[in-house]
């Protein structure tokens, strides 16, 4: 437990060497995230598109 | 070079026959530059401090300012899809015009700028320096910023878009400038940051007439 | 050359790489980041904020591979009329910026226990900014415009015109800042040691490989995106013919 503590507590740099991974995890899962919607969207009006051509 | 003489007489005139152009840009630079002692405070101390920088940083944002409609009455008034089939080396047109746009907001902002630097109190030594810095850095400044100003041709929100991209681009030019003000103030030898200056210059004149010709080929296809 | 310039050819070769790139980022930053927080030792000057270079370091990294990628593809793109190479560029423009403010943010959040500020007008952070700015400005000018292949072009050539200046710019700063400040305790520039070249390789690693998966998914929306700008334009060219013959 207490092992974890000084390891949480970074040497006193928690308030900086946390937030520098938190935000890089989270910039860089957005990145992600927003790829694969954004790919995911463009599929499907793709697909629309291409219904609405075959229906004509 | 006819085609270069021939643009620079045109484009000379026009200015000269809209010279309001010309002083708009030179009021521009005067009204910012005073705007800094009233945020600053009239302290002549700390205005000869930063008088070298205020002149640059202002100079630039008034040479940007002009260079938004360097194009742009040509481009929508088709003379350059002409001036772009008529098979003229394009690289040459883009001289001329810049050429002309130099002489015409360039050369004025050089002359204002010894009368508003004594609004900031620069110290004598500085003046000499400081003018020719500015003779060295605005042509710079100028074939710089020509390439931007083609780049953005047609675009919806063409001046800041301008300045986001031509500012960035500055910097350098913004750095040694002021730099060739301060080494004399603080008693250090000149020549170095003039001479980069210098170097600046050639390296635009050599590239940026190329890189304009690129854009607006692009602009008028 | 131009099996890459043909689209299919192209995504078919990036979407045979794409699972070893997402796998392979996956399994780097699940031994880097342990490694970074956990196992490397503490610098003796910096403490454990030497941490944090783990991640400004390799983003760092990557704000100037993907620029001067962007470049290569862009001078690729007006020289032999390359597709896929402008479309690299595009799609990887805001993964530059991102990865350009991370490298700001994570240098800003060493500077504050270090430096005592946040901000402070050291040479590479000043140059990463004016990067960033330069990203900034790629970004808008590619999306100004009405027409989209005119925005490709014109943003070609701000790449080309900004890698000549990168190394202008990195000069004129240095010189400014030696000129204006003392040399202290200075970003990555104090001696790296063999226990800090691990975690920082392994996280270039897992950046890099990370950028290559994101980038594949990208090519893939924009492309699609294309396809259906195109279907659109040909379905109103179809309804207006149609709507003409009757």
């Amino acid at each position: 437990m207490n092992k974890l503590l000084t390891f949480l507590d970074m040497g006193g740099y928690a308030l900086w060497v946390w937030p520098a991974y938190g935000i890089t995890a989270v910039a860089l899962i957005g990145m992600v995230i927003f790829a694969r919607r954004d790919l995911k969207a463009r599929e499907r009006e793709f697909e629309t598109l291409r219904a609405a051509r075959r229906g004509e | 070079m006819s085609v270069f003489s021939a643009l620079l007489a045109r484009d000379l005139k026009l200015a000269l026959r809209q010279s309001a152009d010309s002083m708009t840009v030179v009021a521009f630079f005067a009204i910012a530059t005073v705007l800094f002692p009233f945020g600053i405070g009239p302290e002549a101390n700390v205005l000869a401090r930063i008088a070298g920088g205020v002149l640059w940083v202002t100079a630039l944002l008034a040479a940007l300012l002009s260079l938004d409609r360097l194009f742009t009455v040509d481009y929508e008034d088709g003379t350059l899809d002409q001036l772009v089939l008529s098979g003229a080396p394009l690289p040459m047109v883009v001289l001329a015009k810049v050429t002309a746009h130099w002489l015409t907001t360039g050369v004025p902002l050089i002359i204002m700028s010894p009368v508003l630097a004594l609004t900031l109190h620069l110290p004598a030594q500085g003046y000499a320096p400081m003018m020719l810095a500015l003779l060295l850095g605005t042509p710079t400044v100028s074939l710089v910023g020509a390439v931007g100003a083609a780049l953005v041709l047609g675009t919806r929100r063409g001046g800041v878009l301008l300045s986001l991209l031509v500012l960035p681009l500055y910097i350098p030019v913004l750095i040694f400038g002021t730099a060739s003000v301060e080494a004399v103030i603080t008693g250090v030898e000149t020549n170095g940051p003039l001479l980069i200056l210098a170097g600046f210059a050639v390296l635009a004149l050599t590239l940026c007439p190329w890189a304009t010709a690129a854009a607006l080929r692009q602009a008028v296809e | 050359m131009h099996k890459f310039a043909n689209p299919t050819q192209f995504m078919r070769i990036a979407n045979a790489i794409y699972p070893w790139a997402a796998g392979l980022s996956m399994i780097l930053f699940l031994i880097g980041v342990p490694i970074a927080l956990v196992s490397s030792p503490a610098d003796y000057q910096q403490g454990e904020t030497v941490r944090i270079l783990y991640l400004h370091v390799p983003a760092a990294v990557m704000m100037q591979m993907i620029y001067y990628g962007m470049a290569a593809g862009s001078a690729a793109y007006l020289i032999w009329r390359h597709p896929m190479a402008n479309l690299v560029a595009k799609a990887s423009a805001p993964m530059g910026a991102i990865f350009t403010a991370l490298c700001l943010i994570c240098g800003m959040l060493w500077g504050q226990p270090m430096w005592g500020t946040f901000w402070v007008w050291d040479a590479r952070l000043t140059s990463t900014l004016i990067q960033f700015f330069i990203y900034l400005g790629y970004i808008a000018l590619a999306d100004a415009f009405e027409d989209p292949e005119r925005g490709d072009r014109a943003a070609a050539i701000l790449a080309l015109v900004g890698v000549v200046n990168v190394p202008i710019i990195k000069f004129s700063v240095n010189w400014w800042n030696t000129l204006h400040q003392p040399a202290s305790l200075s970003l990555t520039k104090s001696s790296m040691t063999g226990d800090m070249l691990l975690p920082l390789f392994l996280m270039m690693g897992a950046f890099g490989t990370f950028y290559i998966a994101v980038l594949v998914l990208r090519l893939r929306a924009e492309l699609l995106s294309a396809k259906i700008r195109n279907a659109r334009l040909s379905q109103v060219a179809v309804s207006e013919a149609t709507a003409a013959a009757e």
